[in-house]
């Protein structure tokens, strides 16, 4: 099969694309990003009167590649290409999508394992600690960029939904629609202790060199794997883990030993072995800080309606029942404070089995909402 | 026999133009219970209302976001504790209170978030209903199209039953239409009233603002 196949559904072979911003950015932290370049992918066409856009945020450890494959690599396909392409609920033939590499990221945009113009040298742990504002304010400029003033939507998932949600705070009139998928307004203790365990998982791995592994030509591999195995645990529910691996031995009997027996220790080693080959352990930290960071209610005295008073786009929220690690509490948080506001909101609460990681399945009365939602969005 | 209806329990939107007629324009307006949102629909596109539809089953929520209205997923057993008090003008129940468990609790809820109450439901006191009872078996009618062991029915009540709640609760009756088969029924409403209609307010609270 060539790689030119057109597959139906399928945005179909993809470029991502390279954009310098030589325009100092100031972050929340107070620190300074001199120059950045961000990398990003786009799928359909932006209409002339360029309404028809869409920005897809991504969640931990995702990137800009959303749909379709890479012609040298067919295999690689976006990690929500069940969600848009022509057809699709997030239709391309409909909208002009994008899907953008956060700063700090590891997948081609600027971050700790690039070259600090004022080192020559990696930035490793001088790269600065980045947040949810900030991202919001990179992708306004590569919208700036590319032409557009307001989103037709704006969507996310977990963290990619507090994006979502952000940009609804930080840039209310250049957001129409924003869909707020498997979110929590701020993590809880539980969700901050998990991340702060998978930090010190890192942080601790003899290999790490207080994050500047990059000139020792090693990587806190084993920090790495613990890490994305705590982060499994979190993704997956309950029942989800129990039905997919039981107590499933890999051979017969006990071994009596330390070595992988259960099929879950097989998986979560697996999951952890590949992560730990291509996910930087720099951004990983940064990733789990921004997420801890993120509470738009705390400049409002915790009060989250009055953080979203100045909102004025409309909203689609959705949770998943066996989502524990961001329940559907959290999400009635937001749909609270959309509802004090008196904003249009809709809520759809959505039975899965899956646990958090249920926003990236393809469950077609989840798959239902979105499509019917983003159809009504008139252009 | 098939019967028209959303499938929640709706079977005929009698009610509806009661309800459309009584709603203010421009009011907020929260319809519990709201199946496909077409009452919501309908009340955006004639009253100018804005508001939401609550519904506890995916179908209906799927049908309100292709109908364009707001819809948040919820049960209306565990109450309304999303909604801030007062925050509506008209908190609208339309065949939906027969199939509720806690029904003193949701009325209560109803009329803490909104200023006035709309609830309709099926007469159990209606003529045709006596009749089956009285041959021997339950009703099955238009507005009560359910068989007894196939119903989301589970408080069937009349409307002189719903009239001594309201006293007993210190509802106040502020308008009642009853109707069969979409005709208003003024006499004898109890025995010839298919379905009621009632906008109802606290009486306390409307003895304050007299007083």
């Amino acid at each position: 099969m060539s790689a030119s196949h057109a597959v139906p559904g399928s945005v179909g072979a993809v470029t991502p694309q390279d954009i310098a911003f030589e325009e100092p950015l100031p972050l929340k932290s107070g620190a300074v990003m001199p120059s950045y370049s961000i990398r990003y992918e786009t799928y359909g066409t932006l209409n002339a009167d360029k309404s028809n856009a869409v920005l897809v945020c991504h969640a931990l450890n995702a990137s800009h590649h959303v749909a379709g494959w890479y012609a040298d690599d067919p295999k690689n396909v976006g990690w929500w290409d069940n969600l848009i392409g022509p057809g699709k609920p997030v239709d391309t033939n409909r909208f002009f999508v994008i899907g953008v590499n956060n700063l700090g990221g590891c997948h081609g945009s600027t971050g700790p394992a690039s070259t600090n113009p004022a080192t020559g040298r990696p930035w490793g742990a001088d790269f600065p600690v980045v947040t949810v504002e900030d991202w919001v304010q990179v992708q306004s400029r590569l919208a700036d960029r590319l032409g557009i003033g307001q989103f037709a939507a704006v969507i996310g998932g977990s963290l990619g939904a507090m994006q979502a949600l952000q940009w609804t705070i930080s840039f209310p009139d250049r957001v129409r629609h924003s869909l707020v998928i498997a979110a929590a307004p701020k993590l809880s203790a539980q969700n901050i202790a998990f991340n702060e365990v998978a930090r010190q998982a890192i942080t601790t791995d003899p290999d790490f060199h207080g994050g500047n592994y990059y000139a020792h030509g090693v990587v806190p591999r084993r920090g790495l794997r613990v890490a994305r195995m705590l982060g499994h645990i979190t993704y997956l529910s309950d029942d989800a883990m129990a039905e997919k691996f039981g107590r499933e031995l890999r051979e017969g009997g006990f071994k009596f030993g330390f070595d992988v027996e259960f099929e879950i220790e097989s998986y979560l080693r697996y999951q952890g072995d590949k992560f730990s080959t291509y996910f930087d352990a720099n951004t990983y930290l940064r990733i789990t800080k921004a997420l801890d960071y993120f509470d738009p209610a705390m400049a409002h005295g915790g009060n989250l309606a009055a953080a979203l008073a100045g909102a004025k786009a409309r909203f689609l929220v959705v949770s998943f029942t066996s989502d524990w690690r961001f329940s559907p509490g959290r999400s009635r948080e937001i749909v609270k404070a959309l509802l004090d506001n008196r904003h249009d909101v809709s809520y759809a609460e959505i039975d899965a089995p899956h646990g958090h990681d249920a926003f990236l399945m393809d469950d077609p009365r989840y798959h239902g909402v979105i499509r019917a939602y983003m159809h009504n969005i008139p252009l | 026999m098939s019967v028209p209806g959303n499938g929640n329990g709706r079977p005929a939107r009698s009610d509806f133009e009661t309800i459309v007629q009584w709603v203010k324009p421009g009011a907020r307006v929260l319809d519990l219970g709201c199946g496909d949102g077409s009452l919501l629909r309908t009340l955006k596109d004639t009253r100018g209302v804005t508001g939401y539809g609550v519904d506890i089953s995916d179908d209906n929520v799927l049908a309100c976001v292709t109908n364009g209205v707001n819809v948040i997923q919820s049960d209306l057993e565990v109450g309304l504790s999303g909604f801030e008090s007062g925050s509506f003008d008209y908190v609208i129940l339309s065949q939906t209170l027969q199939a509720m468990k806690h029904t003193e609790r949701l009325l209560r809820e109803m009329l803490r978030v909104g200023r006035e109450g709309i609830v309709s439901f099926p007469n159990f006191g209606f003529w045709r209903a006596r009749l089956q009872v009285m041959a021997g078996t339950m009703p099955v009618s238009r507005e009560l199209p359910y068989q007894w062991y196939d119903t989301p029915n589970i408080h069937l009540f009349t409307i002189e039953d719903f009239e001594i709640f309201c006293r007993a609760h210190r509802l106040r009756v502020l308008d009642r239409a009853v109707l069969t088969g979409g005709q208003r029924v003024s006499f004898a409403p109890n025995l010839l009233g298919a379905l009621a209609v009632y906008r109802l307010d606290l009486a306390h609270g409307a003895a304050a603002v007299g007083a």
